[in-house]
């Protein structure tokens, strides 16, 4: 894949839905691309984190360590990302992402990450609207278990 | 050491000295004749006053005559020749030439002999000075500075070295010269004698004596010189503590400071020597003056004739230089005997080792003894602070014993105690009842180890610090072929002669049996096995897979990793590891090397054809034209400078992103722009002729797979192969060294042992690639029983100065494996293993106790949870022991001990 055909592929994501393309281009030329095996790990759950993913193509698994072993709790598949949450807030991996399928990723490091987005607001209002989403249905699931368990 | 020079000259160089003494005797005959033969040519040969009465006169006739008081014997041994005046004449010529040429002869002889021994006194006085470094009380060296020690060594002897060679014979010389004639002007007139002599020394007494500020200037300059290289080597050694705090001005303040009293001493020393020198020449022009005045009178009055004060002049006139000489030599004499001083004062202070303690071990150390006892011991620094207080304690050579205790409370005292390096005010410590500071140093060395908290490392390999400490003796001498052995034979007798030892470093010094090994076969597991115990094998065979090995010197080890780079593509053909790795391969492109590598397609050898230096190569340009890849990489280059102007345009030049990814510098960028503009989009035809050159580089460090502008399809690669061919097919002899060609059956001695297994390249962004083919490595390399190989190459990394080039903790395991590998009767571990982490230090002290093999073990607890798995445990406070015994009763106990428990 060139870098021609991987600026297109970037176009198609929302979170840089609105960069110019030649930033783009500078995105994917200085950004790590990462092609993982089926089954293998991207990070681990508890690991530093020390760089974030977007999804170039493939499907991953978001799994969680539970006493009886990795959960897994969703999917992510093409245009999604991840890994965000470990270089803002400094914190360990929160889960364990492992490839379903081939995966090819982009790997921004975190020093990239920041430096994308003070040059790029809308990357960064695209990354809020993001985890806002996510806040929301977090909470949406919250609502239904604890009903759930009410009923019980 | 003798305070005086004089006599250390005289007692180590007395035959040298009276034989140059003699020569100079025998040469003044010479140095006579050449001076009188003309005199005889000119009257005999040339006026021919000889031949005045007779044309042929006898020459060369051997006479010996007795003085009368011996009995006036007359000897008549040779009747010479009759010879003419014009043979007479050239006769005389030669003999003239014969004196001169042995005058000179002489001469050589002298100062050749004057020379070596100059400088075999120096060579003994440096090897004095350093054989007495080496016997320095430890403590004396919190307080001298290193590198004033190598000024004094170095530099300050030195004008020695140039003074002895004459330290007798001048003044002897000088002496006669100036006797001779003033006997001569005695003889003239008594009177006039006297006061020559009066005069003289009037002369002799006064202009020492002005001499003498500019000798203690002298020796002023001598310690400031000394002491700004102390600073200057102070400033290299806290450059980060200054650059940290910003103190380079207040540093800059201070040798500002000390250049100046620099200056002024040597300004003063100027001045002086110039008024020394002012009366010096006033004074020896007042002795002519005395003579045409009292000489004049003395013929005036008649009681003188002419003739007599004109010779007494003229023999004055023979005066003046050898006395001049001489008051310069003696000038010279005071000046090297304040530097000998001064140096030799540094060089003795009080407790040093007395030198039978070092004395070469002439076979196997003896062991060291079953027990250890110390009876009221105390250290103090300065006298008032106890630092150990009277501390009485018997340690059994074969047990193990941790020392526990705070801050403060000795214990590392202690430990420096046991292993000799800090000295007790008082007290004794006995081994089986010997005093344990008498035992000679290579018993301590063979037998006691220590470790202390910051270990040094000597800038050699790995290996070289690993058996620093089974260095004690040679044990086998180096072998020699024959003229090197008769080489090296008159290099130690001219070492005796100088009173350095004839120790050899090219032999065997290793003490195997030390180690456990019996000779150098059998010395790697040893080693390997020792670098395990400190957790440092995986690291220095990591160094190992960094290294190179040449072919030629280990043609079995390069076989063996041939071998495993066979085995490790087998590996790869397996789907696991399917896409991980290109392979080398003359026939494909590969995509994940550079153009410049796929066109050298091999490792560079020199500076030749190393990195950007390939485009200026003349020959690589020629195999470029001719391919006509020239204008293919011209046309790449624009390609990238369109991508590079477009990707970093709007970003600021400090930008990092420049420096990590960037074909053009920030600072190249504007002008690469501006030439894409004149171009307007025409092709690379268009280029001007001065910037093609600097457009071909461009592709030159391009990689298509990690750079990915699609600059490379399959046509471009068939042209760049095409070129690899042709460079390859001819080139020149003289670069053949310049370039070793990947070849999968041929080991590459240019290439770390990695490269050369791995036989390929990573390809780019395949997720944990480098662990996993890492992994393959270490197991393919295990398979053949190879790993220790490697490790064997590891060993041969260079630590660098003071083991820098290794991280901290390495460093550290390195000087605990240093110990341990001489498996010591006696360990004393001083919070040796305080750097690292937790779970390292009991892993490290868990596999000390295990390969102990009831050997004694002194361990002092960083941390006092340590102790745990120790026969015996001795707690201290306050430089006293407070109690010790085993675990279970110092449990039992309480107290102090279930204090420092707590805390742990």
């Amino acid at each position: 894949m060139n870098l021609n055909e991987e600026v297109e592929i970037l176009k198609g994501v929302p979170l840089f839905a609105k960069m110019e393309p030649a930033k783009l281009k500078l995105l994917a030329f200085t950004g790590e691309r990462m092609t993982f095996g089926t089954g293998q790990e991207v990070c681990h759950q508890g690991d530093p984190g020390d760089a974030m993913y977007v999804i170039l193509g493939g499907v991953a698994n978001v799994l969680i360590d539970t006493p009886k072993g990795p959960l897994q709790v969703a999917q992510l598949k093409k245009n999604g990302f991840f890994g965000e949450t470990a270089i803002l807030c400094d914190a360990p991996r929160n889960a364990t992402i492992a490839a379903s399928e081939s995966l090819l990723t982009l790997k921004i490091s975190k020093d990239m990450f920041y430096r994308l987005v003070t040059e790029f607001p809308s990357m960064a209002i695209e990354m809020m609207r993001e985890l806002a989403h996510r806040v929301e249905d977090a909470n949406q699931k919250l609502r239904e278990a604890t009903a759930a368990n009410k009923a019980a | 050491m003798q305070r005086n020079l004089f006599s250390y000259i005289w007692r180590y160089s007395r035959p040298e000295q009276i034989v140059i003494l003699i020569l100079v005797v025998f040469a003044q005959v010479f140095y006579f004749l050449s001076l009188s033969v003309p005199k005889s040519i000119v009257n005999n040969g040339i006026s021919g006053n000889a031949f005045k009465d007779q044309a042929l006169i006898q020459w060369g006739a051997i006479d010996f005559s007795f003085p009368a008081f011996l009995g006036g014997f007359h000897v008549h041994l040779f009747d010479g020749f009759t010879v003419d005046q014009l043979t007479y004449l050239v006769a005389m010529s030669f003999v003239f030439l014969a004196a001169v040429v042995v005058n000179g002869q002489f001469r050589k002889s002298i100062n050749t002999q004057k020379g070596r021994m100059g400088e075999r006194m120096l060579r003994r006085l440096r090897y004095e000075l350093y054989d007495r470094i080496l016997r320095f009380p430890p403590a004396h060296f919190r307080k001298v500075k290193q590198a004033e020690l190598a000024t004094m060594v170095k530099d300050e002897v030195e004008p020695l070295g140039g003074f002895i060679g004459d330290a007798f014979v001048q003044p002897m010389f000088l002496g006669g010269q100036a006797l001779t004639a003033i006997i001569f002007i005695m003889m003239q007139n008594w009177l006039l004698g006297i006061i020559v002599i009066v005069l003289l020394a009037v002369q002799m007494s006064i202009i020492p004596r002005l001499r003498k500020p500019v000798l203690v200037l002298g020796r002023q300059r001598q310690i400031s010189a000394r002491q700004l290289a102390g600073r200057i080597a102070e400033t290299a050694d806290g450059v980060h503590e200054i650059h940290i705090h910003g103190a380079a001005n207040y540093e800059r303040a201070d040798i500002a400071e000390r250049l100046g009293v620099i200056f002024k001493i040597r300004f003063d020393l100027y001045q002086k020597k110039f008024v020394a020198k002012f009366w010096n020449n006033i004074l020896s022009q007042a002795t002519p003056f005395a003579i045409y005045l009292v000489g004049g009178y003395f013929a005036i009055t008649g009681h003188m004739d002419v003739g007599a004060v004109v010779g007494v002049l003229l023999a004055y006139k023979d005066l003046p230089s050898p006395i001049k000489e001489l008051i310069d030599w003696d000038q010279q004499r005071q000046d090297v005997q304040i530097k000998y001083e001064q140096v030799i004062d540094q060089f003795q202070p009080e407790g040093m080792m007395p030198p039978e303690l070092q004395a070469l071990p002439d076979g196997p150390p003896p062991p060291l003894g079953k027990e250890l006892a110390l009876a009221g011991v105390v250290v103090s620094e300065d006298g008032r602070v106890k630092q150990l207080d009277s501390l009485s304690l018997t340690l059994p050579l074969n047990r193990r014993v941790a020392v526990i205790g705070g801050a403060g409370s000795g214990k590392d005292v202690l430990a420096q105690v046991l292993a000799r390096q800090t000295l007790p005010a008082s007290g004794s410590i006995r081994i089986d009842g010997k005093d344990f500071f008498q035992l000679p140093e290579y018993v301590i060395g063979a037998r006691l180890a220590y470790v202390g908290q910051d270990t040094y490392l000597f800038p050699l390999s790995v290996r070289d610090n690993l058996l620093f400490g089974l260095k004690l003796r040679p044990v086998a001498p180096a072998t020699y072929d024959e003229a090197t052995r008769a080489l090296r034979e008159t290099f130690w007798k001219e070492s005796v002669r100088a009173g350095n030892p004839a120790f050899d470093p090219n032999a065997d010094w290793v003490d195997y049996e030390l180690a456990g090994a019996t000779g150098p076969a059998d010395l790697l597991p040893c080693m390997v096995r020792v670098l395990k115990q400190v957790d440092l094998d995986e690291d220095i065979y990591t160094l190992g897979l960094r290294g190179t090995v040449d072919a030629t010197r280990r043609p079995d080890l390069a076989e063996k990793i041939l071998k495993a780079r066979h085995t490790l593509h087998e590996h790869l053909q397996d789907g696991t590891y399917a896409g991980l790795v290109e392979p080398f391969n003359s026939d494909h492109y590969n995509k994940n090397l550079s153009v410049a590598e796929n066109l050298l397609f091999g490792t560079a050898l020199g500076k030749q054809f190393d990195g950007d230096n390939l485009a200026a190569d003349p020959y690589v340009m020629s195999v470029l034209q001719k391919t006509g890849l020239d204008v293919d990489l011209q046309r790449m280059g624009l390609s990238i400078a369109e991508t590079m102007v477009e990707l970093f345009s709007g970003l600021s030049p400090d930008n990092p992103l420049f420096e990590q990814y960037s074909f053009i510098s920030a600072d190249e960028l504007p002008n690469v722009r501006l030439l894409l503009q004149r171009l307007g989009g025409k092709g690379a035809d268009a280029v001007p002729e001065a910037d093609r050159a600097r457009l071909m580089t461009l592709p030159l460090r391009y990689i298509e797979a990690r750079h990915r502008l699609g600059l490379i399809d399959a046509e471009m690669e068939d042209r760049i192969l095409a070129a690899r061919r042709a460079f390859a097919a001819k080139l020149p002899e003289p670069l053949r060294g310049s370039v070793e060609f990947y070849d999968f059956e041929r080991y590459n001695s240019a290439a770390t042992l990695q490269d050369n297994i791995l036989f390929g390249r990573l390809i780019y962004g395949q997720a944990q690639a480098d662990v996993r083919v890492g992994t393959l490595i270490s197991e393919v390399l295990a398979e053949l029983g190879l790993r220790d190989s490697v490790i064997e190459v590891g060993l041969d990394y260079n630590v660098g100065v003071a083991g820098k080039r290794l991280p901290a903790t390495q460093r550290q395991k390195l000087g605990i494996a240093r110990a341990l590998i001489k498996r010591p009767q006696f360990l004393v571990v001083n919070e040796a293993v305080a750097v690292f982490d937790g779970r390292t230090q009991d892993r490290i002290r868990d596999h000390i106790l295990a390969s102990s093999d009831g050997r004694g073990v002194v361990w002092i607890a960083s941390r006092p949870g340590q102790a745990e798995p120790f026969d015996q445990i001795v707690v201290m406070q306050g430089g006293r022991i407070a109690m010790q015994g085993a675990k279970a009763d110092l449990e039992a106990r309480g107290g102090l001990y279930a204090e420092l428990m707590a805390s742990a």
